[in-house]
């Protein structure tokens, strides 16, 4: 059985997926687990858990192209720099 | 002899050699993660020869490699179940490590209690490494134990555990690998 693996460097972070193993069951894979992913101080705790009850979404259906739900909907740069030529400011120094 | 080097040195020696044959199946234990884990237990082991060496070298004014790697064949006191080659045989590989940790166990357990506080401290830091061992062994062990194979590979090796009557005859090749760097080349350290 495959199970992944996700790891926390330090409390309070989030948790990252650090990669797979392969194990027979729960207990191979948390020794299994424990030796690939936190035997250097590299994690201060680790999820394991089957592949088989991950569930997983793939598809993501935008039919009308609504760029609007996106962080990337509204490009600000252009705008900003219009509105500035419009006022007659520089875009401030480099900080 | 001193009280550390009557006590330490047959220890350190088993998990010495015990960890030499370990390693040998890096790269063809039965899978992969199982070839992570073993290998992981085997430097485990070698670390913690080398631990106890160094105590018992600082009472004899001379130091771990020396009393690691400078002594002749029939200077250590490993026991001859340690240092039976059994690659590629998986159950017997298991049984040994199997009987090894119930036995290595009581004997940790027993210098935690040590008046000589360093020996007593050692001990303790070994014994929380080795409960992962023994958790290690444990799960094969029960995973195995109706296999045919594995129940004869016990029954064989049960026996041997404690022998520390002379050498099995292979103990003379393994040793000359694991002392050749430090023939050829003077001073070379681990």
């Amino acid at each position: 059985m495959i199970y992944e693996v996700f790891r926390q460097e330090r409390k309070g972070q989030p948790f990252a997926h650090a990669g797979s193993v392969e194990a027979p069951n729960d207990e191979y894979a948390e020794w299994y687990a424990r030796e690939q992913f936190g035997r250097r101080g590299e994690s201060v705790a680790l999820w394991f858990v089957r592949r088989d009850a991950v569930h997983e979404i793939d598809e993501f259906i935008d039919e009308l192209e609504r760029n609007y739900h996106r962080v990337d909907g509204y490009p600000l740069k252009e705008k900003l720099k219009e509105a500035r030529e419009r006022a007659g400011t520089a875009p401030p120094a480099d900080r | 002899m001193s009280e550390r080097e009557q006590l330490l040195l047959p220890i350190a020696d088993d998990e010495l050699i015990l960890g030499w044959r370990n390693s040998e199946w890096t790269g063809i234990a039965p899978f992969l993660e199982e070839d992570v884990a073993f290998s992981s237990i085997a430097q485990n082991e070698i670390g913690h020869a080398r631990a106890l060496y160094q105590l018992v070298a600082e009472e004899l004014g001379t130091t771990a490699d020396e009393l690691a790697f400078d002594r002749k064949p029939e200077e250590y006191r490993c026991s001859q179940f340690v240092e039976l080659r059994v690659v590629p045989d998986w159950a017997r590989t298991i049984a040994r490590q199997v009987l090894y940790e119930e036995a290595d166990e009581k004997r940790i357990k027993a210098l935690m209690e040590s008046d000589d506080e360093r020996v007593g401290g050692l001990a303790a830091k070994i014994d929380r490494e080795e409960a992962y061992h023994r958790m290690h062994a444990q799960m094969w062990h029960e995973r195995l134990q109706h296999e045919p194979r594995y129940a004869e590979a016990l029954e064989e090796l049960r026996p041997l555990v404690d022998q520390r009557d002379g050498h099995v005859p292979e103990f003379e090749q393994l040793w000359n690998e694991m002392t050749e760097v430090r023939r050829s080349v003077a001073g070379a350290t681990w």
